[in-house]
This record gives C-alpha cells, structure tokens and sequence, in this order.
C-alpha cells in the first residue's frame, strides 16, 4: 500500500528525520485552528493524492496568510487532479497538508529500494533532485550512486561519507546527511518498504537538510504489521477489486471485452494474453487463487458480469488441487444464481477433468466446453461478432 | 538421476498440523516420496496420520536423516522457519507459502549465506520428479517419465508445460516451480545449470512471465553454455505496467520487465520461444526435432 506525503512524514519525524514542520486538513474549515495550532502563517498547501507531479498540476500553492491558505484549500481539496502520472482520469485530492516553506538552495535524490537480482536493499542517490529520477537513469546514468549496505547491520559510516562526497556535501551537512541515510535505511526495513524515495532532499539557505517529499510504498504482503502508519490498503483499487480481496482472489479491471476467470497468477497471464492472439482484448485479470470454494468461483463471476464492457467470458482452470468438478459446480451454481447474458466458455484440464466436463456437459445451460487453451480461446473468440 | 531431488530424499513438513501441511504431506507420500514426518513446536511427540511430529528441525533431522523440507508455515513466521530450516542443516528447503514480507526474504536471503541449504521458492508449487518423488503442491497425475526439465515461476503454467510434454510423449525429467515472488531462493539460471548439466534431460522449457530479470540471466547462460534444446515461454504480454498481476513479483516497473524484453533475450539466444501457452509442448517437440532428438 502506499501512504500519503502525511503519513509518511509522520514516520520520518517520529524516526527523527529532519521534515518541515507541517499539519493535515481534510476541509478549508479545519485550517484556520490547523495553523493556529502550529503557529504558522505562510507555507504550503499540498494536495495529498497517490500521484507524483502535483506541482505542475496545481496541487501545491503557496500561501502568504491564513485567509489565502482557506482558500487554495477549498480548492485542492476535493479537486480532481490530472497530472502527468495518473493520466486523463485523474485523482480525487481527499485531503491538504499544509507545510511550513523551506529556502532551497540545492536539491538532492535519495532512495531506498530493493534491487531483486541481488534480493536485497539498494540506496541510490544522486545530485539531480526534483528529476524523475528514470530519466536521469537513462541519460546519465553516472549522476545515480548505487550503495549495497548489509540489511542486518544498515548504513556504515563509510558508506555514508561515500554518500555525502558524492553529493557534494562537506563539513556539517556531511555529518547530516549520515544521520539522514542511517535513520531511512531503518525506516525502510523496519517499515517493509518497496520503495521509499525522498526526491527532493534539499540543502536550506540556512545550510540545513530538509525532507520536502516523500513516495512511500509498503509491501503489500507487509500491510498486517505497518497498519499504525494508516496507509489504506484499498485506496486505488476499485469495488470489484476490495471486493475479490476479501474472497483470497486476485482482480484487476482492465479495458478490454472478454472476461477471464483463472486459477493461477502465470495461467491468468497467459490467458489475457491468448485473448489478445485470437483478436479480443482481455477485460480483466483474475486469478481465483490455489483452493477456491464454489462460493469463490460464484464470487468471480459475479465480478465478471458486473463490468459492463464483458461480451463473453473465458474460464480457464488447469485442477491441481482445485478439482475441476468443483469449478464446474461453482461456475454452473453462479450463471444459476445472477443469469448469463454473454456467451461462456469452460476449459477445464487436470484433476478430475471428466467429472467437470460431464457437469458443464449436462447443467442443461448454455455453456460451451473447450478442451486446450487455445480451443477455449479460439470459441470465445468466435461468439464476438 | 533428474536433479535435486530423487529416491533418497527423505522430507519432513514444517506445519505438517495445518490443513493444507497434512493434505499435501500425504499427496506427496501418495506419490511415492519418502515422507518422514513434521514439525510443530506445539505438538512434539505426537503423530498425524502416521506422520511423527517433532519439536524442531534439528530434531527431525536427528531422528530420521531427512534432507529436505516444505514449508507450510503461514507468512508471518515462515521467515523464521526457513532460517530453522537452514540453520539445522537440511539440505532442499522448498517453501510453498505465499504472501511473506519481501523484507522477511531479503532477510532470509542475507542469512543463507553462511549455510549451505539450498532454498526453492517461497510462493512456489514445489518440484516433482516424475515417477519417483514430489514435493510441494503440483498435481503428481499429470507427470510421466521423460526426457525434459521443466522451470517456471507460476504453478499453473509449469502444469500445462508438464501436461502438454506428457501429452507428446517427451515425458520430465524434473519440473521445477521456483516461485513468483521478488526475492527467491534458486533462480531460472541455477535450475538451468542443473539440467544442462544433468544427462537424463534432453530438452529444457522455460517458463517466465514479466517482472524481474532472472529469465534475461538465463537467457544470457543458455546463449554461452546450453546446447540442448530449450523452449520458452513468457505470460504477461499484454499486462499493463506498473500493476501486480497477482504474483508480488510479476509488475513491470517502469521500463523494465516486460514480456518484450524477456522474449527478445530467449531468442535471441536460440530458444524456441511459444507465442502462446498453448504452443509450449509443440516448441519443445519442434526443437527437439531441430536437434536431432525426436
């Protein structure tokens, strides 16, 4: 899951890390007791959306009294904002953090991430703060330090002075910025990141380090013991997909006409993509997961034929120790129980295959049974007109 | 022969108490693996369907001579489980669970370092030799002896490659799951390693999907070292990036990742790569053919 800029502030200050003093609104009405309370006149209002790029899209502004700080927040909040991240859909700002201004005098990139070849924690860091960070990768890419510090053990005084000499720090920003990388290495294991970038770290005026944004993204498998954060576990996905969540399923909305129901992560893949091979566009990904009940596979369909844009449906089930006669059943109880109005096709393979095909077979409803994946893919493919 | 695991391997299950432990502890024993017994601290001394319970590893270890291990332990503490596992000196820990913390296994990762378990998985359907032993999840019926080793990331989709080479008479060897999460025990390329160098297998498929850079690696291998035919096959060519398809580890992130990139790599270094999941089992027979050996 990923937090907003105000959950992961508080993280970072409550580790000591060096975050502008800053107070979250959800409404224009709560401002004025919000900067009271931290005695603040003049900053920032920033909309606080699971998006990067808010600058240019006009979800910061800057505010000189409390009077113009109500009103930007009436504006930002609840706005839909567009930027270059969330495409032309765009993101409902819920929320504002308003956040004392900081004298830029350089911007510097740190992150932590996990370098899956190696399986473990890389900090990457560079000069080009505020950049997007993959495309300084791409043109220069020696303007990125890697670093490789043990997970058991975090950042060593060496690494940390090979840190700031790259970012050209010396003398007692040097010594900051070793406290800086120790503490977020630890906020990065300790809080089961994916990512934690801060882009940018800025250098004050006044000579002082100063986090100014920050992406946090926890590890979905993780979210059991980072729920103190606050971060939303469901925020980005829509109904359907909370909804299958909860049924140990794996679904994701797509744009295409043909509804998929899989078992399996890989087949599911596979099978959006033999959807795409035979002329259509795969409508979602579902994978009903390794021990589906027949309640679960009914779940799924139900899922299925709630998207308005399916025009049939392809149900691909290699039984393993899912049994294919118990995905007959589940399959043949859903069309009972909300209707088919799409045509449906079944292939099903592995354990107990006859007793599944004999079940479709003889359900008296109009399902047609497919034997390979590509059988099911091509009679799908046939029902479109 | 086949490769790492074979009529010697004696298994023992950690979490051998939970439904799905005991359930696939006695499909495994079905299967003709040398089932040994199971761990849980909880319930040492006990026995579950003929399977003796121990209080550790070590113990285990002690009293039966077992040589590998599945874990079935839930997330959580499978971490520590795999570290228990390796740290009593077992030599193939298998780990089925899915969804543990990525930190858990860049953890995990670090500390196997100073032992010499091999570690399959976490979130994998396990292995099978065919006719002669399994470990883990993977419906042991489809299996038929043969020439072919099969290595995967999804369970399901190493099903179909095993069930399509059954089906075309080329049989396994071994089929090997290594799992779909970031961070995992062996990878394409040492599973690769070990069937190029294995003389029972003639022919290899490969099977990936986007995500990571473990099919590139083996692509690179196969290119300098493999001269047994190999087939290919990634899923997730039509997967929109920046989106976990199911697996932790299967989302493009940014550029990186693809089905594309992947693709290009395998055949770039000569392996017949299927353009669906449905042609796997004909690619391996058509570079079989190619080679001389079908």
């Amino acid at each position: 899951m990923k937090l907003h800029e105000y959950q992961s502030k508080a993280v970072l200050k409550a580790a000591g890390l060096p975050v502008p003093p800053s107070i979250m609104v959800k409404t224009a009405g709560e401002v004025e007791a919000a900067l009271a309370k931290i005695g603040m006149t003049t900053g920032l209002v920033k909309a606080q959306a699971h998006t990067g790029g808010r600058g240019k899209a006009g979800g910061v502004k800057f505010f000189k009294s409390v009077e113009e700080a109500k009103t930007l927040s009436e504006q930002i909040i609840g706005m839909n904002l567009v930027t270059k991240q969330t495409g032309e859909e765009g993101i409902l700002v819920e929320a504002a953090l308003l956040e004392a201004p900081s004298n830029i005098a350089t911007e510097l990139y740190v992150a932590v991430t996990i370098d899956r070849a190696l399986g473990a924690p890389v900090v990457m860091i560079s000069q080009e703060g505020g950049m997007e960070i993959e495309e300084v990768a791409e043109a220069t890419p020696e303007k990125i330090l890697k670093q490789y510090p043990p997970i058991d053990t975090g950042v060593s005084a060496e690494l940390a002075a090979e840190g700031a000499a790259f970012l050209g720090l010396t003398g007692k920003q040097a010594t900051d910025y070793a406290d800086v990388i120790v503490k977020l290495f630890n906020v990065f294991v300790d809080g089961d990141c994916n990512l934690l970038e801060i882009n940018p770290l800025v250098v004050t005026e006044e000579g002082d380090l100063a986090i100014l944004d920050c992406k946090y993204d926890i590890d979905d498998n993780a979210n059991f013991r980072q729920m103190e954060t606050g971060g939303d576990p469901e925020s980005g996905l829509n109904a359907a997909e909370i909804e299958a969540t909860k049924w140990g399923m794996s679904y994701i909305q797509l744009d295409g006409n043909i509804g998929c129901m899989v078992n399996g992560a890989g087949l599911a893949m596979a099978t959006m993509d033999i959807i795409k091979e035979v002329g259509q566009e795969p409508a979602n990904f579902l994978d009903v997961g390794g021990s589906a009940t027949e309640e679960a596979v009914a779940k799924a369909f139900e899922l299925i034929t709630s998207d308005k844009k399916v025009e049939a449906i392809l149900v691909n089930i290699f039984g393993g120790i899912m049994k294919c006669d118990i995905i007959a059943n589940g399959v043949v109880a859903a069309v009972k129980k909300v209707g088919l109005n799409v045509p449906l096709v079944v292939r099903l393979e592995g354990t107990n295959v006859k007793e599944g095909q004999e079940i479709i077979n003889n359900c008296g409803l109009n399902i047609i049974s497919a034997t390979t994946m590509a059988d099911g893919a091509t009679k799908v493919a046939a029902t479109i007109k | 022969m086949a490769i790492l695991i074979n009529e010697n391997t004696k298994l023992i299950t950690q979490g051998i108490t939970g439904k799905a432990g005991l359930f696939h502890s006695q499909q495994c024993r079905a299967y003709g693996t040398n089932v040994v017994g199971g761990v849980n601290p909880k319930k040492a001394g006990t026995e579950v369907d003929g399977f003796p319970v121990f209080g550790s590893v070590k113990e285990a270890i002690d009293k039966t001579g077992a040589n590998a291990t599945m874990i079935f332990v839930p997330p959580p503490f499978a971490g520590a489980a795999i570290i228990e596992a390796a740290e009593a000196g077992i030599e193939l820990i298998v780990a089925i669970t899915e969804g543990i913390p990525v930190m858990d296994m860049a953890k995990v990762k670090k500390t196997l370092e100073k032992y010499n378990s091999i570690l399959l998985g976490p979130n994998c359907p396990g292995l099978v030799t065919s006719g002669v032993s399994k470990i883990g999840i993977a419906p042991g019926a489809i299996h038929a002896k043969g020439r072919i080793g099969v290595v995967s990331r999804s369970g399901t989709l190493t099903y179909e490659a095993v069930n399509q080479t059954t089906a075309n008479g080329l049989g396994q060897t071994t089929a090997v799951g290594i799992g779909g999460d970031p961070i995992h025990g062996l990878d394409h390329i040492d599973i690769v390693k070990m069937f190029n160098e294995d003389p029972e297998t003639e022919g290899i498929v490969l099977i990936g999907e986007i995500g990571g850079s473990g099919e590139e690696l083996a692509a690179e291998y196969i290119k300098a070292h493999v001269k047994k035919p190999v087939a290919a096959f990634i899923a997730g060519q039509t997967a929109p990036k920046g989106k976990r398809m199911g697996h932790a580890g299967a989302i493009i992130e940014g550029n990186a990742g693809t089905a594309e990139s992947k693709m290009e790599a395998l055949e770039d270094a000569g392996c017949y790569v299927a353009k669906t999941a449905a042609d796997i089992g004909d690619k391996m027979m058509e570079a079989m053919k190619a080679a001389g050996l079908a």
